[in-house]
């Protein structure tokens, strides 16, 4: 690289331009934090705000406003929430829906992915953009039919009681997979693109077949792609409140975020109640960036960009 | 980069045998769904747990799953503990479904159209009618001959279809009245006003006290709904009010423009931004005792006060004031729900939830399920419900005297014209009640009628 | 099908082939039968009149009728088209590019920037049910934050953010550039921490300073992943509904109108209008995949060539 080249044959200017900047880099620095920092406030107020509300029995904010000092700080909300609502069972419908349509998609998309960017076939570019596209179509133009069509399809008794697709959990996550196919083989298909294909031309040599060559090999460097993606998957697949308010007819199986979507407005509300519950929700998605976070950045980064 | 060399690809391309084992795996996959469809078939009908085909007279368990949208903590209490009895009573189980009631009303169409529980909550008025008509609601004519001597004229009307037959049974009503606070009333000398010019000048009285005359608040977009209701009734009597629901009558009519002037008048007496408020919060401001009044039903009203732990005593209402001598104050909107049977209904399942549907029509049932609901009030003829605070009695005379009584608008005409056309040209009058914008508005709601009441 | 694959010098086996067809052929037909397909049903239920009810003998052809009424008669489409077109001024120009700034001051490792990074991302996990209500809380006329505050919380002086149709655009776009900022940071911080720091070096020690090297040397390399982004912004801004949706209660409120809104009530209501909301998802759909499509292509086949 030309890089390399120029760092050896240039030490002098270097340092005397390293000089005149340090200073303007220093005002620099100051600027950034401080704008950082009032960012993080300001983004961190509209969440916080919410706890200290939800904290807050609804008598006292219904007096005084939202806005107001505390007469009692208490967890009622909370409890309440929790016991009213029914909430565990709609956090355990949430798992069997998030989990496996999670893996399924990664597991599809990753194959996709390999397909499309390591065997050499025509129409790669069309598939890739079919995929791509089908996950820009908005959920709206796909509904109606897709209902139709969920009433009409049969599944094995174990997977639906009724025997339709149509108040399934099997149908919910076909939806969230098949819709959520699109992105993650962008990705992916660009991630893997970026790994050197010596690597591929020893292991055809060494014999690996085909499926060795994915499950054994492309995924296991896949692996920081699969964790980014997974987590904003599992967010997205997770705070999907419109497949299943059409698509799954039971209240007690809906997933929580359609089970909390319209909690507000039509009759009698708790505002107070309301956000406590709704931050309950929000812990799943949160435990899992804190726990993939460090993957996360690393796996999004998609490769490519490497000389 | 660094690719050295791009493999290229070998003699014949799309040579047969890859297509054909790419077929073959089509072919796996599509068996692999297609088989389980047949196995599957046979067993759709049979999936309920008693073998029993029908429900039987007797002491059948059959299970009745009953669509609920009391989502509410209180009334689905409520309702639990109706279920139960109604349950025992008709010997079948019953089991909820309990959706909340936003998306419950959103979809009902899908969900009538799929695979619906039995029994299913929902309202009289078109909005029952419409589904009757399009074949997704059961008639119930034999439940009715059990049930009919239990209810008045107005009732029974109420539950019919546009084919006169029964469709609904009808539980518990309220009304659409005016709230205030007694203390306030006391406190400032206040008088009930009786007519338009009372009521306006009342308005004007408490803006100079310092009050906000009216709470009011329409981001939800129903709300309003029922001031141009009331309006509409007290200004142009029920009929034309129906007939104008039912697009009889153009939206451009002079009357219809009456309306929106008298609306306008109180406008500067509303308060503002109500397009931004959400109606709990207008509540709220008369809780606090910093609005006068309040036009809505006791349905939200008082059942707001018991939410919040305010003082139920305290709250009292009116019937909205006379403005055209003709029609008094005889007209008001009163929607009453209740219950429908599904037409998708599993067929095993029909008989056993006729018969919760004729313990569901009784006065006893009213009775069981007001037991700790403290603002709507009971159908059935001379129910007697121990339990009716002063604001339940108050609202049975009222509702008794009108000599009609509408449903809501949502309730009484295409509820997505309701929704999609009513809704925001409201929204849009209270932002700009101005004379051109009223005309420009009933111009463009009649456009869009046109377009929807098609037949 | 597309599925004629070419082999490799070295050639696939038999047993290869089929799985190929199994990785490729499963997810296609997935994608195909329940995303593509159901789309273009609804392009062909644009031209019907349906309500959605009984059979598909119930299914009326109405022509071109449903555009007709959404271009001359339904008073919400123009504004809705307009809402859109100002929804994605403001993420191209404002919460995309914030979203930028914020991943490239994290990434020069100030104090904290973990910290930023996770607190600026928060939006993005939320559940719609926890960003409705709060910002009901901060917006709401007599008892929100905002008024409360400012002292604008009175009945003769309240703001109303979410129901004056001059303002209420700019306060959902507020909510959606706290969201979406987020997003981008994130995307762009991947694709940051992926340049290799010897270009960056390299051209510190050329004497250029950061912005310098940040626009002559990092944004090109970046290529893909301002790819993405622009396709994530593109998408964003074009589906963007559920922010109107849970803010609006009810029927959207005026000077709120987007199209995907307007195709939703249209589609989902209690008393549905099909073939006039397929007409609006057709017009949404051509909007998004006109310009979607034609930057895909050139993208992949850009990339295609080596």
């Amino acid at each position: 690289m030309t890089a390399q080249a120029r760092s050896t044959t240039a030490p002098a200017v270097a340092a005397a331009s390293r000089r005149r900047a340090r200073g303007s880099r220093r005002a620099a620095r100051v600027a950034a934090l401080v704008f950082m920092i009032t960012a993080t406030v300001l983004w961190l107020v509209p969440i916080l705000f919410a706890l200290y509300v939800s904290l807050r029995p609804v008598e006292d904010t219904a007096q005084s406003g939202y806005f107001s000092l505390p007469r009692h700080l208490t967890l009622g909300n909370f409890t309440d929430a929790w016991t009213q609502s029914d909430m565990q069972r709609y956090f355990l419908n949430s798992v069997i829906v998030t989990v496996p349509a999670v893996l399924v998609t990664l597991l599809l998309a990753s194959s996709v992915a390999f397909v499309l960017s390591r065997v050499r076939m025509r129409y790669t570019l069309t598939l890739l953009i079919l995929f791509t596209a089908g996950n820009l179509l908005p959920q709206q133009v796909i509904i109606t039919p897709l209902y139709r069509l969920y009433l009409l399809i049969p599944v094995p008794e174990f997977l639906s009681e009724n025997g339709l697709l149509y108040n399934s959990y099997a149908g919910l996550i076909l939806i969230n997979v098949c819709f959520q196919l699109g992105f993650c083989v962008f990705v992916l298909s660009n991630y893997m693109k970026s790994i050197p294909h010596e690597i591929y031309e020893a292991a055809v040599v060494d014999g690996a077949s085909l499926w060795t060559r994915y499950w054994k090999l492309t995924l296991p460097l896949c692996r920081p792609a699969l964790a980014a993606l997974a987590t904003l998957l599992t967010t997205w697949i997770y705070n999907d409140f419109f497949w299943a308010i059409v698509l799954i007819q039971r209240g007690d199986k809906r997933p929580i975020t359609s089970a909390l979507a319209n909690l507000q407005g039509q009759f009698v509300s708790n505002q107070n109640m309301i956000a406590a519950a709704a931050l309950i929700a929000a812990i799943p998605t949160l435990i899992v960036y804190v726990v993939l976070q460090r993957q996360f950045i690393a796996g999004l980064a998609l490769g490519s960009t490497k000389g | 980069m660094s690719h050295s060399v791009t493999p290229r690809p070998s003699g014949l391309p799309g040579s047969p045998t890859s297509r054909r084992s790419v077929l073959k795996g089509l072919a796996f996959t599509l068996g692999a769904t297609a088989v389980p469809a047949g196995l599957l078939t046979a067993c759709g009908s049979s999936s309920s747990p008693s073998g029993t085909s029908s429900g039987g007279s007797g002491g059948g368990a059959t299970t009745v799953t009953f669509g609920s949208n009391y989502s509410d903590p209180a009334p689905k209490a409520a309702f639990e503990a109706l279920t139960k009895t109604a349950g025992q009573q008709a010997g079948a189980t019953i089991t909820l479904n309990t959706v909340d009631h936003n998306t419950f009303q959103n979809n009902i169409n899908s969900y009538l159209q799929g695979t619906p529980d039995t029994l299913f909550t929902w309202f009289a008025g078109y909005r029952m009618q419409f589904f009757a008509q399009q074949g997704l609601i059961a008639p119930i004519d034999d439940v009715w001959q059990k049930i009919g001597g239990n209810f008045g004229q107005a009732a029974q009307s109420l539950s019919k279809g546009l084919d006169g037959h029964y469709y609904f049974v009808p539980i518990y009503n309220y009304p659409w009245v005016v709230f205030y606070n007694k203390s306030t009333f006391q406190e400032k000398g206040y008088e009930i006003p009786k007519t338009w010019d009372d009521y306006v000048a009342l308005l004007k009285k408490m803006k100079g006290d310092g009050l906000t005359p009216l709470a009011f608040a329409d981001k939800d977009g129903w709300p309003a709904l029922g001031t141009f209701d009331i309006l509409n009734l007290r200004i142009n009597g029920y009929d034309f009010h129906i007939q104008l629901m039912k697009h009889q009558v153009p939206w451009t009519d002079p009357r219809v423009t009456q309306v929106f002037q008298q609306w306008a008048e109180i406008l500067p007496y509303c308060q503002p931004g109500a397009t931004g408020r959400i109606w709990q919060d207008a509540v709220k401001t008369l809780e606090s005792k910093q609005a006068g009044l309040m036009f809505q039903g006791t349905n939200q009203v008082a059942a707001q006060y018991v939410t919040d732990g305010k003082d139920l005593a305290d709250l009292d209402f009116f019937a909205f004031p006379e403005i055209n001598p003709q029609f008094g104050q005889d007209y008001m909107d009163a929607p009453t729900d209740g219950f429908c049977l599904a037409k998708n209904a599993k067929e095993d399942t029909v008989a056993a939830g006729k018969k919760v549907l004729e313990y569901l029509g009784t006065g006893d049932a009213e009775a069981t399920f007001l037991k700790t609901d403290q603002w709507d009030v009971a159908l059935a003829q001379g129910a007697s419900i121990p339990t009716y605070n002063a604001i339940q009695k108050k609202s049975v005379e009222m509702i008794a005297s009108c000599k009609a009584v509408s449903q809501f608008m949502d309730r009484d005409t295409d509820p997505g014209f309701a929704s999609n056309v009513m809704i925001p040209s409201i929204q849009k009058f209270i932002n700009d009640p101005s004379p051109s914008g009223i005309k420009s508005l009933q111009d463009s709601i009649e456009a869009q009628a046109k377009t929807i009441f098609t037949n | 099908m597309a599925l004629q694959s070419r082999p490799r010098a070295r050639g696939m086996t038999p047993r290869d082939r089929v799985l190929v067809g199994l990785m490729l052929g499963i997810p296609v037909l997935a994608d195909l039968a329940f995303v593509w397909f159901p789309a273009l049903s609804s392009v062909v239920l644009s031209f019907t009149r349906w309500n959605g009810i009984g059979g598909l003998d119930q299914i009326k052809p109405y022509g071109v009728e449903n555009y007709r009424i959404a271009a001359t008669v339904d008073p919400q489409f123009w504004p809705a088209v307009q809402h859109n077109a100002i929804w994605l001024l403001v993420f191209v120009c404002l919460a995309t590019p914030l979203g930028m700034l914020f991943a490239v001051i994290i990434d020069r490792n100030i104090q904290g920037s973990r910290v930023y990074q996770s607190v600026l991302f928060l939006p993005v996990m939320l559940s719609l049910a926890l960003i409705g209500i709060i910002w009901e809380l901060i917006y709401s006329p007599n008892y929100g934050l905002i008024n409360s505050i400012t002292g604008h919380n009175h009945d003769d002086n309240l703001v109303n953010w979410l129901g004056d149709p001059h303002l209420n655009l700019w306060a959902v776009l507020v909510e959606a550039c706290w969201r979406q900022a987020g997003y981008v940071m994130i995307l762009y911080l991947a694709g940051l921490k992926a340049v290799d720091p010897s270009l960056r070096e390299a051209a510190l020690i050329d004497g250029s300073n950061a912005w310098q090297t940040f626009f002559r040397v990092v944004f090109p390399v970046m290529k893909p992943i301002n790819v993405v982004i622009l396709v994530v912004t593109l998408i964003e801004s074009l589906r963007a509904y559920d922010l109107v949706y849970i803010n609006s209660h009810g029927p959207v409120l005026p000077g709120l109108e987007l199209l995907s809104i307007l195709v939703t009530q249209n589609i989902l209501g209690e008393q549905t209008r099909i073939g006039y909301g397929s007409a609006l998802g057709v017009v949404l759909l051509v909007i998004s995949l006109v310009p979607i499509s034609v930057f895909l292509y050139q993208t992949f086949r850009r990339e295609e060539r080596p």
